[in-house]
C-alpha cells in the first residue's frame, strides 16, 4: 500500500527524477563557471556590506541562482529587521 | 536556389550526429529536395558508411579545399535518390586540414546550386566543430536522454549561441519508453526544461536503426520503422511544416490513447 500510495505522489526515488534534479544543479554551475563554494564566498560578502546599512537577520537570507530559460539568474531575498529590533 | 546550411552536432560522441544526418538529408531529398551533405569529421569518416557510399569515394573535402579537384568531382550522387550529395571527410587527414572560412567558402560555392546543405559536424568543441558551425544558417543539436548527453549538449547550446548562430533546435534521439514509463529515463519534458531549447524532433530507441545501418540503407528510406518516421517528421518540421510529436507508446491499445487524450502535446 505505501509502496503503491509513493508511486503515485512522489517520483523522488526514481532514477529519471535524481538523474533531472542533479542536471539541474551542474547546469547553473556550468553556465555560470561558479562554483557552490564561490557563491557561499559572495554571500558572505553582501551580507556584510548590506547589515552595514541595514539590520538583517542573516539566517534568513536566500541568495540562489536560478534559471530562467536560457539566463541564469542570481536571486536574494533579504527580509528586513523592523525599526523598533533596530533601536534597540 | 539559396540553400539552407543545417549544422547537426552534440558535443558528446556517440548520440547519433552521424545518423540523423544521414536520415534527415534522406528524408528532405525524399520530399524532392536536392541535398548536399557535407561529412566535416576530418580523420574520422562515417557518413559515407551509414549512407552506404563508401565504395564510390574519389575525392573528398580537403581535395575541394586543396584545389586538387573541383567541387562537382567531390560530389557523390546516390543512386536511391535522385538529389541526394554526399561530399566525404578525408580519412588520412586531420582537423586542422581545413579551416572554418574554407568551409564557409565551400558552401558559398553550393548555395546556389541546391536546397540544402547539411553538415556532420565531429564531437568536441575544437577545430571541427568550429569549421562545421562557421557556414552554418540553422544549427541541431542531438542529444540523448541521459546525464552526460545533456550536460554537454547545454555546453555546445551555449557555444552556438555565442557565435551568434542561435537559437539551436534539439533532436533528442533514443529515447526508450519503457525506461521512461518506468521513471528511469528522462522524457522529452525534463530535457527541454532544462536545456530551454525548441525541440525539433523526439526519436525513439529503434533496432530498425542498427540493422539500417549494417545495410549502408538510412531508416528513413522508407518509413515503416518509427525511427525513419520520426525522421521524416524532423525533415518535414524543418521545412516548416507543423508536424505532431509522435507517440512512442510501444502498444497503441486503449489505455495508451485514452492517456493521451489527456496530455497536451503527447510523447
Amino acid at each position: 500500500m505505501a509502496g503503491w500510495l509513493e508511486q503515485l505522489l512522489g517520483k523522488k526515488d526514481k532514477s529519471a527524477e535524481q538523474a533531472k534534479e542533479r542536471l539541474k544543479l551542474v547546469l547553473i554551475h556550468d553556465r555560470t563557471d561558479l562554483t557552490p563554494h564561490q557563491l557561499e564566498v559572495m554571500k558572505n560578502e553582501l551580507l556584510e556590506v548590506i547589515s552595514r546599512h541595514v539590520a538583517i537577520d542573516p539566517s534568513a537570507v536566500k541568495i540562489d541562482m536560478a534559471q530562467d530559460g536560457r539566463e541564469q539568474r542570481l536571486i536574494a531575498d533579504i527580509p528586513l529587521k523592523p525599526a523598533n529590533a533596530r533601536r534597540r | 536556389m539559396a540553400a539552407k546550411v543545417l549544422t547537426i552536432t552534440s558535443g558528446k560522441g556517440g548520440v547519433g550526429k552521424t545518423t540523423t544526418t544521414a536520415n534527415i538529408a534522406v528524408a528532405l531529398a525524399a520530399l524532392s529536395y536536392k541535398v548536399v551533405c557535407i561529412d566535416a569529421d576530418i580523420g574520422l569518416r562515417n557518413l559515407d558508411v551509414v549512407l552506404g557510399l563508401e565504395n564510390r569515394i574519389v575525392y573528398d573535402v580537403v581535395d575541394v579545399v586543396e584545389g586538387r579537384c573541383r567541387l562537382r568531382q567531390a560530389m557523390i550522387r546516390d543512386k536511391r535518390l535522385p538529389e541526394l550529395y554526399l561530399i566525404p571527410a578525408a580519412q588520412t587527414r586531420d582537423k586542422n586540414a581545413i579551416s572554418p572560412s574554407d568551409m564557409v567558402r565551400l558552401c558559398d560555392e553550393l548555395r546556389n546550386e541546391v536546397d540544402w546543405i547539411l553538415i556532420d559536424s565531429p564531437a568536441g568543441i575544437e577545430r571541427g566543430f568550429r569549421n562545421a558551425l562557421a557556414p552554418a544558417d540553422l544549427v541541431v543539436v542531438v542529444t540523448n536522454p541521459e546525464v552526460s548527453a545533456v550536460r554537454d549538449a547545454d555546453r555546445i547550446i551555449g557555444l552556438i549561441e555565442a557565435e551568434e548562430k542561435g537559437p539551436a533546435r534539439l533532436i533528442l534521439n533514443r529515447v526508450n519508453m519503457n525506461l521512461v514509463k518506468r521513471g528511469d529515463m528522462l522524457n522529452a519534458d525534463d530535457v527541454l526544461e532544462l536545456l530551454a531549447v525548441e525541440l525539433i524532433g523526439i526519436v525513439p530507441e529503434d533496432e530498425a536503426v542498427v540493422v539500417s545501418t549494417n545495410r549502408g540503407q538510412p531508416v528513413a528510406l522508407d518509413g515503416k520503422s518509427k525511427a525513419g518516421l520520426a525522421f521524416q517528421n524532423i525533415a518535414r518540421r524543418l521545412n516548416g511544416e507543423q508536424v505532431p510529436f509522435l507517440s512512442l507508446d510501444e502498444k497503441d491499445g486503449f489505455f495508451a490513447r485514452l492517456g493521451r487524450m489527456f496530455r497536451t502535446g503527447g510523447a
